[in-house]
């Protein structure tokens, strides 16, 4: 097969459009992604959650985020002159979709955690802050773990439609193969960006069960991919 | 076209561009609309069978619903390409890719629905000498409605955003006006304008379904709040 020997033709693993210098590209888009979109949603759902206010808000933004097409905003975002094609326009767009899972399971996490052991850790004489960040966070982790999860997978997955504005990444690949009517670049292409994203979720997983505090394991896994499950889809 | 985009009246609304565009946004829309449902569709003709096949043998829910984790991991451009030297450069490419996503979601969702009735309400209508069709048709599926309707409802507005994908192929709906607008220097009306109305469709499927499971499960109106 022609993908197995352009997976071993050495040409394709060095110079600016090599498989490393090319998976390196996407995940930096993915990790600057995901930076700017923690930066954004997580004080806004912990504040938010902190003070039980604004459920519509985080509850909701997922489902406008659902209906918004990947490829308009992106196209949007690079046709905005002062933006441009190339990595950033991919970057802005990317955070924008990361937002709606974070912003919702964090202010889920926060704001579910029992009236009563905030009003016990008032009575104990912490402040608001204190509350916030030493009883509410970690009851919220593993909430908040599953959104960074839900959140990084579909940046990841997502961030190989960037080629299609003019960014780097794996989707590079795929875009230049279809433009170039060339088989073989469009199949490996897809194989290395299903790879990536299978990669990102196995890591992810992992460490969504290490930043879990153990007493919180108790969680059944099971209960907690079904909270995973309505944020929107790894690949719009 | 281009040549008089190429000054500097490039506005991102333009009603003159909905008028002189009117019959490419009709088709476009069209194309978009039957892709959605296509997809849709398969993926409730394939998921019903197998919540079906889970349903008898639980053992098989582990790994029915791993893959179907698996393949919704692969991002749609990857699908798609994977998809299309079998089917070319045709809609079903995107329809099948699609239905790929929306399996998982509705497919969870009726396993879910069907496991969360409770045993009680099994036992009841066991020993008031329901067959098993009889209870799954006449108790767990009622039961289940909600959660299965929501599946569906998830899994519908997600695609109409997918469709735009399709593009890659030639069959992207308003995803094809979004990308040749994009191509065509930055043409800022034909890429708002579709982008909207891909949003407008996907509001429209999510008013649409959430009536539908008001009409057909009114006894959930009172919880969903």
């Amino acid at each position: 097969m022609n993908v197995i020997s352009w997976f071993t033709d050495p040409a394709n693993w060095t110079g600016e459009n090599g498989i490393p210098v090319r998976t390196w590209e996407q995940i930096q888009i993915s990790l600057s992604a995901m930076a700017i979109a923690l930066v954004v949603a997580l004080p806004v759902a912990l504040v938010l959650g902190h003070i039980r206010k604004g459920a519509f808000l985080a509850t909701n933004v997922g489902n406008v985020g659902r209906a918004v097409p990947t490829l308009g905003v992106l196209t949007i975002l690079a046709s905005i002159p002062e933006i441009g094609i190339g990595n950033l326009a991919a970057v802005l767009a990317l955070a924008l979709f990361a937002i709606p899972p974070l912003l919702t399971n964090t202010y889920t996490g926060i704001a579910s955690v029992d009236d009563e052991v905030q009003d016990a850790a008032r009575g104990m004489g912490m402040s608001g802050f204190g509350i916030l960040t030493r009883v509410e966070v970690p009851l919220a982790v593993p909430l908040i773990a599953a959104g960074v999860r839900t959140a990084t997978v579909q940046v990841v997955a997502t961030a190989s439609l960037a080629a299609l504005v003019g960014s780097g990444g794996l989707g590079r690949y795929v875009v230049d193969g279809f433009a170039l009517q060339d088989n073989t670049l469009i199949l490996a292409g897809a194989i290395l960006t299903a790879l990536l994203a299978i990669i990102a979720e196995l890591v992810m997983a992992v460490l969504q069960r290490r930043v879990t505090p153990r007493g919180l394991r108790l969680l059944s896994r099971a209960e907690l991919e079904m909270q995973e499950i309505p944020a929107a889809p790894s690949s719009t | 076209m281009s040549a008089t985009l190429a000054d500097a009246s490039n506005p991102w609304l333009s009603w003159s561009y909905v008028q002189d565009n009117w019959a490419e946004l009709v088709s476009a829309g069209q194309e978009h609309l039957y892709l959605t449902v296509g997809s849709v569709i398969l993926a409730i003709a394939v998921a019903v069978p197998l919540a079906m096949l889970i349903r008898r043998s639980p053992g098989l829910s582990g790994p029915i619903l791993g893959l179907s984790g698996v393949l919704y991991t692969i991002p749609s451009l990857a699908l798609i390409s994977l998809l299309w030297p079998i089917f070319g450069l045709s809609p079903w490419t995107v329809i099948i890719a699609l239905a790929v996503y929306a399996l998982l979601v509705v497919l969870r969702n009726i396993v879910v629905g069907l496991q969360e009735v409770p045993a009680d309400v099994l036992d009841a209508a066991n020993g008031m000498g329901l067959t098993d069709r009889q209870i799954l048709t006449r108790v767990s599926i009622p039961l289940a409605m909600p959660t299965i309707l929501a599946g569906i409802r998830i899994a519908t507005v997600s695609t109409v955003g997918m469709v735009t994908i399709g593009a890659l192929v030639g069959y992207g709906g308003f995803g094809t006006l979004i990308l040749s607008g994009f191509q065509n220097n930055f043409w800022h009306a034909q890429i708002l304008t579709a982008t909207l109305c891909c949003v407008f469709l996907a509001v429209f499927f999510e008013l649409l379904l959430l009536i539908v499971e008001r009409v057909t499960v009114p006894w959930t109106r009172k919880r969903a709040s």
